[in-house]
Formats: C-alpha cells, structure tokens, sequence
C-alpha cells in the first residue's frame, strides 16, 4: 500500500518512517530521499522557493508513478509527500520511502521514484531572491537523463 | 457518451506561460477542424500576441489533455481540459 499526499505543510520524516512501518515485521529495508531547497553558489542570494502545481492532475501522476515501481519491485509500502507553496533556504521539498524485504529493492525503487517524479509529476520551481528578482526554474537535461536510464513502461 | 459538441475546451495555463498569457485558465470554442493539441496551439498563437508569445518556442511547452500528459497529436474533444506548462521541476 502508498501514500501519496501533496501539503503546504511541512513533513516530519520520523513520523512518515512510524507510519509507514506501524505493526509490520515483513519489512526488511526502507530506502529514503529527501529533497530539500538549496541555493545555488554564486548570483544572488536565494530567499525562497516557490512550488506551483497542477492539483487536479498531481496526486494522479504521483499515483502513476508509484503504481510503476510497485509493478517493477516487491514493495511492502511506500510513501510520496511533496510540498507546495513558499519554502526557505534548507526546508524539505519532497519526500520518498520504499520499503521491501531487502535493501536493493528498497533502494532502488526510491531512485527510481524520485527520477521519475522528477520528470512526470506536474510541479514548477520559482526562485526569487533577496535582491527582489525572481525566476522559473528550468528543467535539466540531466534529469531526464536519469529517469531514462530506467526505460519505458511497457505499452498499455 | 454523448458528447456536447458545442462544450467548450478549458484551457489551463501553468507557470511561466501563465505569466505569458496573462490567464490561469479561459475557456474558448475553437472551430470543429481543431481536433488535435497541435492545431489548437496553432488556433490559440493566432489569437492574440500574448498566446503567439506563449507558444514561441514549442519545443519549451508541454501539455496534456483531461490531465494525461499529451503531444501534438493527441486528439481533443469539446468539453476536454488542456493544460499547457513549462517542462516539471519538482522533487
């Protein structure tokens, strides 16, 4: 079973980990990414980070997206939480947990999440900095490149 | 299903294009032979210079249609919701 939740709120990891893994003894690893809003060296000092999305398409393609890695890897659970709204310097953008039986499963069903997240869900960065400008973020060739490197589903 | 043909398309506008196009979401009726996602980017661009600014570099835009991510092929029907975004930046 997932939980795919998108909050303005903040998470507590912990919290997720407790939830995630209350009254089960068949879970064996959990792999864990958390992704949080750093700033880039040089320019302008960054002040927050904006994350719009797409509600009515969101949770779907995160649910699409998790139904993917449980097709690939025997999963015993995961978790998906990703902010939205105004983050500072440091908060917690996106949280993912993928519990299974043993630690390569686990692993790498948490890569692959967040690669693909990365590339499928419907969510947009805004930067803006202390010296009052601000900017979109683009999307970088080399995330595509990292959920590729986990093909294709196969055709419906 | 009983399609609506006179149903209007909502079309939604997501970060920079939003900005662009100065409207979250508008819905507009373009003529039957608007069928696909491309055609419609072509019926939107001539509409006003703020959606020709929109769509100036198409390879920059995405789309999809009643929320699955979609290409310029992609069909359309009346009542049909067509978002239009940036590539995604989350995580």
């Amino acid at each position: 079973m997932a939980t795919v939740r998108v909050q303005a709120a903040d998470f507590h990891v912990g919290a997720e980990f407790a939830a995630l893994t209350a009254g089960r003894s068949d879970i064996g690893g959990i792999g864990c990414f958390v992704g949080t809003v750093r700033a880039s060296p040089g320019g302008p000092r960054l002040e927050a980070l904006t994350l719009e999305h797409y509600p009515a398409m969101t949770e779907r393609a995160l649910a699409g997206v998790v139904a993917e890695a449980e097709r690939r890897w025997p999963l015993l659970g995961c978790t998906v939480v990703h902010r939205v709204g105004r983050m500072a310097p440091g908060e917690n953008i996106v949280l993912v947990l993928a519990a299974s039986a043993h630690r390569a499963a686990a692993l790498e069903a948490t890569a692959f999440l967040i690669d693909w997240l990365k590339t499928k869900a419907p969510f947009w960065k805004r930067e803006s900095f202390v010296d009052g400008s601000a900017t979109w973020v683009d999307a970088r060739e080399t995330d595509d490149a990292a959920a590729a490197r986990w093909g294709s589903p196969p055709a419906a | 299903m009983v399609v609506d043909q006179r149903a209007p398309l909502k079309v939604l506008w997501f970060a920079w294009l939003r900005e662009r196009t100065g409207t979250a979401e508008e819905l507009v009726t373009p003529p039957a032979e608007v069928a696909t996602v491309g055609a419609l980017i072509d019926w939107l661009s001539s509409r006003s210079p703020r959606h020709a600014a929109a769509f100036q570099n198409r390879r920059a835009v995405r789309c999809a249609v009643n929320q699955e991510l979609a290409d310029p092929a992609t069909p359309i029907h009346p009542g049909d919701e067509v978002a239009f975004f940036p590539p995604v930046t989350g995580g």
